[in-house]
């Protein structure tokens, strides 16, 4: 029991964890907190969904082809929506806070709106590589353990990326001094607008692996939104190791109440779990005393 | 002292006016107060302080929710009494975890709030009680529920106006400003911010309380739907969130124009409510009052 619940609680951590990493280059180099950021991720597992079932396409396929869509989408979002808010916000402190939760919880609307259009309320799922696979003694649909995967190689390089290369120490001098950075000849808009993109493809990436294996419907993008913010203030804001682990941590707490308790309890866990590390260390488990 | 007699007046007026109107138009007014009401409610705590709530239907689903559990076992008045307790203590509860903190763990926690409420209920209804839905049976006509929706507008705008003439309503405009100014001119910010918090979200609990009855079969898919805290959210911006009558100037054409899209573009009136906040955030950032204020200026200029 222990081992499936330590199992199948890392599965689903690793996609939480790959939500969160995206949220977190969102809010930590663009500066803007999304509130449609779980409509994205729907979007995309809708998307995929789509693919399989008209063109017969394979998710693994379809994949390669959502991660760059999501990228443009997100560079044309922020091009078009975000870009006006930063710049009128210039030199109020606060001001861009409100205002991007304002127009993205907008944005949110319009997107189930969209989404209930297309695809109606009903719950979708695919049946996919549906056949259980032996890991460690537990049994876990192969399925699981591609989009498990799939997180894994999203995920770890780019924090290679952004850990070994130039253009991941551009993005974090941004994200640690914005004001400064131009000085070094840093095209700070440009690196937003990087940085917002980036962290739409990795929520489409996110989308379309939580497609292959789990049930969804068009209005579940608030419950994926608050639990990739959640992640991200449990591992302090823009730390991107941090969101990794609290995203783990917080999926084997969901599978471990889901298991033991009963799997309407779960959302009830997150939001005590967000509490107590809110009143514990309010700038999150890795976060550093500002 | 024109103004507060004025609007006496015409409070006077709109509690005359369901005596002689259809059914359908009284059912328009009890929405437009209901509204009205809520977004009153809402920017007296969001209006100055800037602290975005998200979490209107939270508590305007438990007034509602509170209203069908008892509506059998308690007098009515006793009821909607409970209705605005729990509101009161959820509202301290939520305010004493998030608000000293930074504003945006608020609007994050908010922003969840009504999904969390919704689910512990649902899955207290299912495995507990076994039942999901509850029926309310009380002997009130549309006018009483219009008369009591009434009221708590009155009441609403009445407790805003004397705030924003008080002690409380300079502190709450302070740490709208600068909560670090504020804190070091002595105002106690986390006290303030929970009373102020309180105060909004246990009028918008009454409110779900008093408009529950219409429903007759309650399910927190229903009254915990998120549209009312978006609608409630851009109706106080629309009008001007800091502005006493600025959410009423926004909640009429918005409930109209709801109402009027609902029934004409089913399927698609969400697209047209997100596209229209987004305008509303990007060419109002002050709501139509303070638009209009500043026409008037620019047209003062030019003439003279």
């Amino acid at each position: 029991m222990a081992m499936t619940t330590l199992v199948l609680g890392l599965v689903l951590g690793g996609t939480y964890a790959l939500l969160a990493l995206g949220l977190t280059l969102q809010y930590g180099i663009a500066r803007i907190m999304n509130l449609a950021y779980g409509e994205v991720t729907l979007l995309a597992a809708f998307v995929l969904v789509f693919l399989f079932q008209s063109a017969g396409l394979s998710p693994l396929i379809s994949i390669l082809l959502i991660g760059p869509a999501g990228y443009l989408m997100g560079s044309l979002l922020y091009a078009v929506m975000m870009r006006p808010l930063v710049q009128r916000a210039e030199g109020k402190t606060g001001k861009l806070e409100v205002d991007s939760i304002l127009a993205t919880f907008g944005l949110l609307f319009v997107l189930q709106g969209i989404m209930l259009v297309l695809f109606g309320a009903n719950f979708t799922s695919i049946s996919y590589l549906d056949q259980g696979v032996d890991v460690f003694g537990v049994s876990v649909a192969l399925n699981r353990l591609i989009a498990f995967a799939i997180c894994l190689v999203a995920g770890l390089s780019l924090v290679v990326l952004l850990a070994r290369s130039r253009w991941g120490l551009i993005l974090r001098a941004v994200a640690l001094t914005p004001g400064s950075a131009p000085l070094v000849g840093i095209d700070v808009n440009k690196v937003s607008r990087q940085g917002f993109a980036l962290g739409t493809a990795l929520a489409s990436i996110g989308g379309a692996s939580v497609a292959m294996y789990q049930t969804f419907s068009a209005n579940d993008g608030v419950v994926f939104t608050m639990k990739a913010l959640i992640i991200v203030i449990m591992g302090g804001v823009g730390n991107v190791v941090g969101a990794l682990a609290a995203g783990f941590a917080l999926g084997l707490v969901e599978t471990f109440v889901a298991t033991m308790f009963d799997p309407g309890l779960t959302l009830a866990a997150t939001f005590s779990i967000f509490l107590i590390v809110l009143i514990w260390r309010p700038q999150g488990l890795f976060g550093r005393r500002s | 002292m024109i103004r507060p007699a004025f609007a006496l007046l015409a409070l006077a007026v709109l509690a005359i006016v369901p005596l002689f109107v259809s059914d359908y138009e009284l059912g328009l007014m009890i929405g437009m107060a209901t509204y009205v009401a809520l977004a009153s409610a809402w920017a007296l705590f969001s209006g100055h302080t800037n602290y975005i709530s998200l979490a209107t239907v939270a508590f305007y689903g438990t007034g509602a929710y509170t209203v069908a559990v008892l509506n059998e076992s308690l007098p009515y008045p006793v009821v909607i009494l409970c209705a605005g307790l729990i509101g009161a203590a959820m509202a301290l509860l939520v305010g004493l975890s998030t608000l000293r903190l930074s504003g945006i763990y608020f609007v994050i926690f908010t922003f969840g709030l009504a999904e969390l409420v919704r689910q512990l209920i649902t899955w207290y209804e299912v495995t507990i009680t076994g039942t999901l839905g509850r029926y309310i049976f009380l002997d009130l006509t549309a006018r009483d529920i219009y008369w009591q929706m009434l009221a708590l507008v009155a009441i609403a705008i009445g407790l805003t106006a004397w705030i924003n003439r008080s002690r409380l309503g300079l502190a709450l405009r302070a740490i709208g400003d600068d909560e670090v100014v504020a804190a070091h001119s002595g105002i106690p910010l986390a006290r303030t911010k929970l009373f102020a918090f309180t105060l909004s979200a246990t009028l918008i609990t009454l409110v779900g309380a008093v408009a529950s009855p219409r429903w007759v079969y309650v399910e927190p898919l229903i009254v915990f739907n998120p549209t009312v805290s978006f609608l409630t959210v851009i109706m106080a911006l629309l009008g001007g969130a800091n502005r006493l009558w600025g959410p009423l100037v926004g909640a009429i054409p918005l409930f109209l124009l709801f109402e009027w899209l609902s029934v004409n573009f089913p399927d698609t009136y969400p697209i047209f409510l997100g596209l229209m906040f987004i305008a509303v955030v990007f060419v109002l950032p002050n709501g139509i009052l303070a638009g209009l204020d500043n026409l008037r200026a620019s047209l003062k200029r030019s003439k003279s």
